[in-house]
Formats: C-alpha cells, sequence, structure tokens
C-alpha cells in the first residue's frame, strides 16, 4: 500500500461522541518519527480520550488514524496496535502489583506474544541483559525481585515507563507522567523522557507547566475535543484564547 | 518465589503425599485384616477416591479463578459431563446383563420404547473413544463457550452470571427423557470396568490409584502452565486486563487457553469420580455444587493449586460428617464457613498456615491479599 502520509501518526477529523457529548471534536494531528510532543489542555479537554483512540480502545465516531502512514488504528484492536510498536503509560500507575519489578520487565520486553509460545518459553540471556539495562534506567536495579505493590508512587511511574521502554515501541504515549512526583523525580522524569525521544516518537500530557517547560518541545493545547493552538510553551502562553481558556473560567 | 523448576517445596510434598495415599490407601484395604488398626474400610475406599476427584476439580477451578480471575460458577458442568462419557461406557459394559436382557440397548432406552441407540451413544462400547470423549466434550464446550464470552469480553460477575446459566441449562435438558440421557435417574446399575467387577475391592483399589494419579498429574499439568511465561501473563490478566492488552497480549486467547484446560481436567475429574459412586444423574449440573466448588477453593486458598485440593478434602470431610450428624445444618454450616474464609482468612487455609509459620520465625509484617475476583 502506497502511504498516505509521511507521518508516524496522522489523526484527521477525529471525532468521538459518547451519549451526546464531543469529547473529541474533529481532531487532527501529526506526529513525525522521533519527535516529541507535549500536549497541554484543561480537564476534560479530551487528551486522554485522544490517546483511548490511538491505542484502540475508543472507536472514533468519525475520522482517519493512520499509523506509520499504512496501519489504519480505526480497525485493530489493543493488543495489535501494541504490537504495532505503539506504547502507553496510563494517567494512574498501572503495573502488575503481583509481580516481581523484573517480571513486570519481562512481561513487557518485546518478544513472542501468542500463547502456546509462552509456555515453552526459557529464560534467554539476551532477555536478562536487556532488563538489566532497562532496570539501570530507571533506577530500579536494588528493588528488583521486589512486589511491584510494594514501590513507591514515583517507583511505579517509572517502572510503568520501563516497561514502555522494553516493549522497543515507535511512538510511546505517556498520560501525566510527573502526576504526584516530587520536584526532582519530575525534572528526572523530564531528561528520561527527553532521552528516549532520541530514537522514538513521544507525546506526553501533562499539566505540570514547569514539567513541560524542561521538556523544551512543541505544544498542542486541547480544548473541548480539538487542538486550540500549537507552537512553543512561550507562543502558545501568549495565544490569547490559550488565556481565555486557561484563565478565563 | 524464584524457583525455576516448576515444584517448589510445598509442591513436591503434595505429590508425594498423593501418590503415597494413592498406593498405601488401597493396600491397607486389600492387605491389612479387618479389625486391624491399619485396615482401611470398604467404605472408606470409594468416599476418599470420590474426595480425590474432588480435588482434582478444585485444582481445575483454581487454574481459572487464581490465575486468571475468570471465576466460574459452572465448572460442575464440565464435571458432569465428563462423568456421563464415562457412564455411558460403563452402560454399555452391562450388555445383556440388564434388566431386560438386550444385549445393545440399556434397560432406561428399552423402557422408553427407543428401537435403536442413539447416534451420540455410538463408540461408547470402546474405552478409548469414551476416554477421549471424557477429555473432548467438555473441551469443546468450553472452547465454544470461551471463544464467545472472552472474545465479547465479558468478565467479572456477568461472566460468572453465564457460566451458572450454562449448567443450568444443561440440568434441564438432562432431566428430559427425550434427551437420551436417562433422565432424571441418570445412569446407573454399573457392572464392569475394563472387564473387572466395578463392585471388586480391587478395582476400588485401582480406581482410587488413577484418581491419585490422575490428581497428582492434573497438578503437575497446572503448575507447569502457571510457572511458565504464560502463567505470568495470567496473572497479569487477572490483575490488571486492560494493562495486558496494551503490552500487546491477545487476552482472549490466553483466558481461552487456560479455560479449556481447566474443563477438560475437570471431565476427567468426572469421569473417575463415577465408576466410585456408581451413578450420574442430572443433579450434578445442579448450580449449587458448582458454587461450592468455588466455596472449596477459596477455603483453602485461592491462586495455590495445592490450597485448592486441600480445601476440596477439607470441606467434603466436613460436609461428610455433618450429613452423618448434623444433615440439615450443613448447609448453614458451609454458608458460615464461607462467610468465616472470606472476612478472616482471604488467603485461605495455606495463607493462614504461612501467616502462622513466618510469624513464629519472626514478626513480621502483614502480608498482602490478592485482589479479589473482579
Ligand atoms: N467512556 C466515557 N463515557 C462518557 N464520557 C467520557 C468517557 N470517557 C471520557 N468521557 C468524557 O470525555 C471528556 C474528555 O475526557 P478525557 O479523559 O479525555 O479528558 P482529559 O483531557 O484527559 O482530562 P484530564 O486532564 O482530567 O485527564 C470528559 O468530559 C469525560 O468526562
Ligand atoms: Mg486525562
Amino acid at each position: 500500500m502506497e502511504p498516505v502520509t509521511q507521518s508516524l501518526l496522522y489523526l484527521d477529523d477525529i471525532s468521538v461522541v459518547f451519549d451526546g457529548f464531543r469529547a473529541l471534536n474533529k481532531l487532527s494531528l501529526t506526529i513525525e518519527e522521533a519527535e516529541m510532543r507535549a500536549i497541554i489542555g484543561p480537564n476534560g479537554a479530551g487528551k486522554t480520550t485522544m490517546m483511548d483512540v490511538i491505542t484502540g480502545k475508543t472507536r472514533p465516531t468519525a475520522g482517519e488514524a493512520l499509523f506509520a502512514g499504512i496501519y489504519d488504528l480505526t480497525t485493530l484492536d489493543e493488543a495489535d496496535i501494541a504490537q504495532l510498536g505503539i506504547g502507553r503509560k496510563f494517567q494512574t500507575p498501572t503495573v502488575f502489583d503481583m509481580h516481581t519489578v523484573e517480571d513486570n520487565l519481562l512481561l513487557a520486553v518485546k518478544a513472542d506474544r501468542r500463547a502456546f509460545a509462552n509456555i515453552y518459553w526459557r529464560r534467554r540471556a539476551h532477555e536478562r541483559a536487556r532488563i538489566d539495562e532497562l532496570l539501570e534506567r530507571i533506577r530500579l536495579k536494588d528493588q528488583r525481585f521486589r512486589k511491584a505493590s510494594e514501590l513507591s508512587h514515583g517507583q511505579k511511574q517509572w517502572l510503568e515507563i520501563g516497561m514502555l521502554l522494553a516493549q522497543e515501541p515507535r511512538l510511546l504515549l505517556v498520560d501525566e507522567p510527573a502526576a504526584g512526583m516530587t520536584d526532582q523525580e519530575t525534572a528526572d522524569t523530564a531528561e528520561l523522557l527527553r532521552d528516549i525521544a532520541k530514537t522514538r516518537a513521544v507525546v506526553v500530557v501533562e499539566h505540570d507547566m514547569q514539567f513541560v517547560r524542561d521538556l523544551d518541545v512543541k505544544v498542542t493545547v486541547l480544548h473541548e475535543g480539538s487542538v486550540l493552538a500549537e507552537g512553543s510553551l512561550d507562543q502558545v502562553s501568549a495565544n490569547e484564547r490559550v488565556i481565555e481558556v486557561y484563565l478565563g473560567r | 518465589m524464584r524457583s525455576l523448576g516448576i515444584l517448589d517445596r510445598r509442591g513436591l510434598i503434595f505429590i508425594v503425599l498423593v501418590l503415597a495415599a494413592g498406593v498405601l490407601i488401597p493396600l491397607a484395604n486389600l492387605l491389612a485384616p479387618a479389625g486391624s488398626p491399619f485396615h482401611v474400610s470398604d467404605y472408606l475406599v470409594p468416599l476418599l477416591g470420590k474426595y480425590l476427584c474432588y480435588a482434582l476439580l478444585a485444582v481445575a477451578v483454581d487454574l481459572v479463578w487464581g490465575y486468571c480471575g475468570v471465576l466460574s460458577l459452572g465448572h460442575g458442568a464440565f464435571f458432569a459431563l465428563g462423568g456421563y462419557a464415562m457412564g455411558m461406557y460403563l452402560m454399555r459394559q452391562i450388555g445383556p446383563r440388564g434388566v431386560y436382557g438386550n444385549p445393545v440397548l440399556p434397560d432406561f432406552m428399552v423402557f422408553l420404547n427407543y428401537k435403536e441407540l442413539p447416534w451420540f451413544w455410538l463408540g461408547f462400547d470402546h474405552f478409548a473413544f469414551a476416554a477421549l470423549m471424557v477429555l473432548v466434550v467438555p473441551g469443546l464446550l468450553a472452547f465454544a463457550f470461551g471463544w464467545f464470552a472472552f472474545r465479547s469480553r465479558v468478565t467479572g460477575v456477568y461472566l460468572s452470571i453465564i457460566t451458572q446459566a450454562m449448567t443450568f441449562a444443561l440440568m434441564l435438558a438432562f432431566f428430559r427423557n427425550d434427551m437420551g440421557f436417562g433422565g432424571n435417574n441418570g445412569l446407573t446399575d454399573f457392572k464392569d470396568i475394563l472387564g473387572f467387577s466395578i463392585t471388586a475391592g480391587t478395582t476400588r483399589g485401582a480406581l482410587f490409584f488413577a484418581s491419585a494419579v490422575a490428581l497428582a498429574a492434573g497438578y503437575l499439568l497446572c503448575r507447569a502452565l502457571v510457572t511458565s511465561k504464560y502463567g505470568k501473563v495470567l496473572v497479569a490478566v487477572r490483575d490488571a486486563e486492560s494493562r495486558t492488552r496494551f503490552l500487546g497480549y491477545k487476552v482472549a486467547n490466553y483466558k481461552l487457553l487456560a479455560w479449556t484446560v481447566s474443563a477438560m481436567l475437570a471431565g476427567v475429574a468426572g469421569a473417575l469420580y463415577v465408576p466410585q459412586v456408581g451413578i450420574i444423574n442430572p443433579g450434578e449440573f445442579a448450580p449449587a455444587n458448582s458454587i461450592e466448588m468455588v466455596i472449596w477453593v477459596a477455603v483453602g486458598g485461592r491462586g495455590t493449586l495445592v490450597g485448592a485440593a486441600l480445601g476440596a478434602l477439607v470441606v467434603n470431610a466436613g460436609k461428610t460428617w455433618f450429613t452423618g450428624a448434623l444433615p440439615e445444618a450443613w448447609l448453614f454450616a458451609l454458608g458460615a464457613l464461607f462467610v468465616v474464609v472470606t472476612l478472616f482468612m482471604p488467603r485461605g487455609i495455606i495463607g493462614l498456615w504461612g501467616d502462622l509459620t513466618s510469624r513464629l520465625r519472626k514478626p513480621a509484617g502483614p502480608v498482602p491479599a490478592p485482589k479479589p475476583a473482579e
């Protein structure tokens, strides 16, 4: 198939209607390969809903969503989309509480996802090395054999980011990674994401303006389900309509 | 637990105990003279054999409930179907020795004026075919049921309710005479199994031994599944189903595999149960039976396999005692037991034991309870 677009992610005129309520309203957005983008917007703007559409959790009422120019995201299920290379971090950290930190990463490491293949699975050296490397990167090396339920909130957030990396996705969707973190953790997280974005596309939703400033990337402002403004943080902060939306209520 | 092999210490002890009982109890029945302290009575052997079948059934329930979060209230259906497949073989073994002396048709068919054997009874005169059906019939039903339920993402209470509806519907169907399974009387009056008299002490002993082996093998199979990476994914599905999907796993397939294996194990348990109790009737499909199975697992300790088997033994021993001593009180006792376990022992007997032993060793902090079924 001829790619319709060169963009890695291409959303065109996406609308999502819940019982007559428009959570997304003709939203259009493109993300390029290895681009990092910050998405901001007031509560209920539709940021999480947009991620739901991209990852197959919610089907749009109208519009087109393409990945790598050829995959129609509106027809695939969550597992297919994840296998294409789209990883997602949830707004509230979701890790597998009863599994160890190591096993959480093991389940995420890119590998055969079929049920039968995993019955015969044996621990391989390269998988172990990959997990070592990830543990190092998310600073959980000492917690390797602890249950994920015993981690602090910030550690869980990082574990989930580690699980994202383990999947080796081409596109990462990260929903409010700094929520509930200390200032130091927030700064560290921004640095980690910037580092990741050197090789992969990253879309970050965040309310914390200091965090968005640290990221230092192009910003998209969502409001009532559509794009209100796009540009550098300074540009959008100076935009009158953005000021109105954020301060006018 | 970081052990790589499929058997931990607890599992090893369990297997050894089950197999030792499988050998020693029949021997104690056959060799020790009556009156000797080592003698096990003729009454006790099939009774304990029945418990072993229930234990295997409980292990099957635990595989899907404890590890995959699928609370089945319909496993009695798979158990009964396995039992019927075995019952059909045993009926055909009767041959011309029935009351009506018909060489082909079982008594109830003669009584109901059947002219020939219904097509679905063909082949059941061969043990191998019947044994295959013990696996295939529950397996196929489970596969078809799970295919629709898991793909349509029916979960939680709704799934439990439709499993209950499934076994209820089967019960109603099997109660009908024109289904061709003996109606409410079911299948009984068995004579032989594989040419051996079904009431002979040696046959009883062999059936007991077979039940012990089946329990050990079923346990090992489940243990192999849950200790593999497949099993880790199952637990992930249990605790955070949608997260597992976003990692790229086809959750429906994972559930379907465990569900089908579990149904087949339940079928095997039913098939071993029927020759030991001497009858299978539609009452085995009763919804209350399936609920009782879940209570066994909860009492023993969900998500441990060994606990499930232990729970089946303990609760059924209690049931036997109660139905002898205080028959009216049994259901109340069972209900009270369930409430006590849910409130005070969320991890069952196994969990309680673990807490006690670790408290004796060192004053440990609280152990997190597993999440309740969704
Ligand atoms: N499944 C649903 N059914 C009905 N309404 C929904 C559903 N999901 C989201 N909504 C509504 O859609 C709107 C957009 O929600 P969304 O979660 O996308 O906002 P958000 O931008 O992520 O907000 P926040 O910053 O609070 O996370 C909200 O008004 C929400 O109530
Ligand atoms: Mg949100």
